[in-house]
């Protein structure tokens, strides 16, 4: 039995809760409670929530039941609990995208994402810790102190979102939502064992998700199964003329696919990203047999290099801190949140930032403003948007002889609190398998398959074409299936 | 490219509004220079005729229809502020002086 276990889970999954509340077989308030007796237990150890919604979860139940007894259908997650990354607007409740910066702050709207999960019957019960302004890989670097991977409490949950994936995985909720830059979603799914998924860029709506590098954010959802994970995603996604960058056609049914097995489906495993130096032996062995078990059960497997990917590090690393400095601009102590006083509205800037964001914020504000800079802007930025265009090319080309991609979803498994900290470059290195897929904008999908050095989790990723969920987590339902006896979820 | 100095990331914290101390400005240097010196393996990369990607799905401009609908209520957007006065805004003097 995993720690995870331990702790509280394995969860029922959300298909099923929905289930029983909508056929009146059981009570959603019965089912937050457990929620938050569990949490009540357990957090304090692995400190996955910076606020617990318990009130307004308990209240949100006693409706979802109320409409069960008038003979109302709730929607698809009636009842279920649903984790949220503290950087999703909540009206009148705290959104502090775990920085001092956004002190006291209350927004004054919902996200689109928070009305659509009401609207499919689910309940938030609170808000997840990440790293500050979802910048990190680890959840070391939030103004609150540090979450903790519910498989070992002396490791990493991942990051940014290792707030969302440790709340799942310890059983505090069966699904969340994240936020995905570079692998935000899907490195701490697969640290801590449980599916998450990046979708297409514009697939689900960013309104009143909190901007960090408004080119690559994308919303997705966590989950402990490929199942359940697509319920959630088929409830967010879809157009919203309040996002300009929302595709405007309607969302893929996944759900009705995944069990059509991958017959027939030509797979791609990735060379540059499975044999890379600094990958582990275990992580690439696993991803290795995910790819066997796909041919086994009828796809078609090769190994495809896509040799531009090598340097997706380096113009993520440029254009993230860009549109990073650019975005937190507004974090200036006039509209919202945390105030330093000072004599003049100058010196009030300084004071606010400087006090208000921490040392990894104030490292890629810095790095974004110089790669920007008069005199840099054509050798950085310029350059990373040129390289952006050539890896996009690669994959187009991949794409033109495989139906879907498989790599590794982190370099290592969960590594220990503290280990990466003190250099930068070695932390951003976690996200070299994760981040060509928000420079293409592609949908990918982390699904755990056994386990690595420590009995920790290992995740697979899987990739598609723009829009091609369906196929994605179509195969991430067969890599799911052939996991080893024990996977760690 | 000659490596990232003390004295232009003194410059970039400047532009950026953030002050630094002696120790993080050592710090920052040392982190940045290693950050963008990893960056220079794409330096030998030729790609002069290769178009810019800004945006990774192509979207044209999205047009709706110029009708009123509800937008934030005034008082509920200032009841998060730091200080207001009569309905906006208040900050400290803009030029330095008191008004």
């Amino acid at each position: 039995m995993s720690a995870a276990k331990a702790l509280g889970g394995p969860l029922r999954t959300a298909r099923s809760i929905a289930a029983d509340v909508r056929e009146g077989r059981a009570l959603a308030a019965d089912v937050v409670e457990q929620h938050l007796a569990t949490i009540g237990e357990h957090d304090e150890q692995v400190h996955a929530f910076n606020l617990v919604m318990a009130d307004q979860a308990r209240e949100a139940a006693l409706a979802i039941d109320r409409r069960v007894v008038a003979g109302e259908d709730p929607g698809p997650l009636a009842g279920v609990a649903v984790a949220l990354k503290d950087n999703m607007c909540t009206r009148g409740v705290p959104t502090t995208c775990s920085s001092r910066v956004l002190e006291g702050w209350r927004p004054p709207y919902d996200a689109t994402v928070v009305e659509r999960l009401a609207a499919a019957g689910a309940i938030v019960i609170g808000k997840t810790n990440l790293d500050e302004f979802a910048m990190g890989s680890s959840t070391e670097n939030s103004a609150f102190g540090p979450t903790r991977n519910p498989h070992d409490l002396s490791r990493v949950p991942g990051g940014s979102s290792g707030g969302s994936a440790a709340a799942v995985a310890a059983g505090f909720a069966p699904l969340a939502l994240g936020s995905d830059t570079g692998g935000s979603i899907r490195q701490p799914a697969a640290l801590c064992g449980v599916v998450g998924a990046k979708p297409t860029y514009g697939a689900v709506s960013r309104y009143g998700l909190v901007a960090f590098a408004s080119s690559l954010d994308q919303i997705g959802p966590f989950a402990t199964t490929v199942d359940d994970a697509a319920l959630l995603l088929e409830a967010i996604a879809g157009p919203d003329p309040r996002d300009s960058t929302s595709i405007p056609e309607p969302f893929a049914r996944l759900t009705e696919h995944l069990d059509r097995g991958v017959e027939g489906l030509r797979v791609g495993l990735i060379t540059e990203l499975t044999e890379t130096e600094g990958i582990e032996v275990e992580v690439s062995e696993r991803v290795r047999e995910a790819a066997a078990a796909l041919e086994k059960a009828g796809a078609h497997v090769e190994e495809v290099s896509v040799p531009s990917v090598i340097y997706g590090l380096t113009a993520y690393y440029l254009i993230n801190p860009a549109e990073a400095s650019s975005n937190l601009a507004r974090y200036d102590g006039v509209r919202y949140g945390l105030r330093v006083d000072a004599s003049t509205t100058g010196e009030m800037y300084d004071h606010t930032r400087t006090a208000g964001l921490g040392p990894e914020v104030k490292r890629r504000i810095m790095l974004g403003t110089y790669a920007l800079s008069a005199g840099y802007y054509d050798a950085f930025y310029g350059k990373a948007q040129r390289v952006r265009t050539l890896i996009l090319r690669d994959f187009a080309t991949a794409y033109e002889r495989f139906d879907a991609l498989l790599s590794p979803t982190s370099p290592s498994v969960a590594f220990p609190i503290g280990a990466k900290t003190a250099d930068p470059l070695t932390m951003y290195l976690n996200d070299v398998c994760t981040i060509p897929s928000n420079l293409t904008g592609h949908p990918a999908v982390s699904v755990p398959f056994g386990v690595g050095a420590g009995d920790l989790p290992v995740g697979v990723q899987v990739m598609a074409p723009a829009m091609g969920e369906a196929t994605a987590f179509r195969v991430a339902a067969a890599v799911e299936a052939a996991a080893p006896v024990g996977n760690p979820s | 490219m000659a490596d990232i100095t003390r004295a232009a990331v003194a410059h970039v914290a400047g532009l950026a509004r953030i002050e630094l101390t002696d120790d993080e400005l050592d710090t920052f240097t040392g982190q940045l220079a290693k950050v963008l010196q990893h960056a220079r393996d794409v330096e030998a990369l030729d790609v002069s005729d290769v178009p810019p990607t800004a945006h990774p799905y192509p979207l044209k401009n999205v047009l709706r229809p110029d009708e009123v609908v509800p937008c934030l209520d005034r008082d509920e957007v200032l009841a998060s502020a730091p200080a207001t006065e009569d309905g906006q805004f208040r900050v400290p003097p803009v030029l330095g002086e008191a008004p």
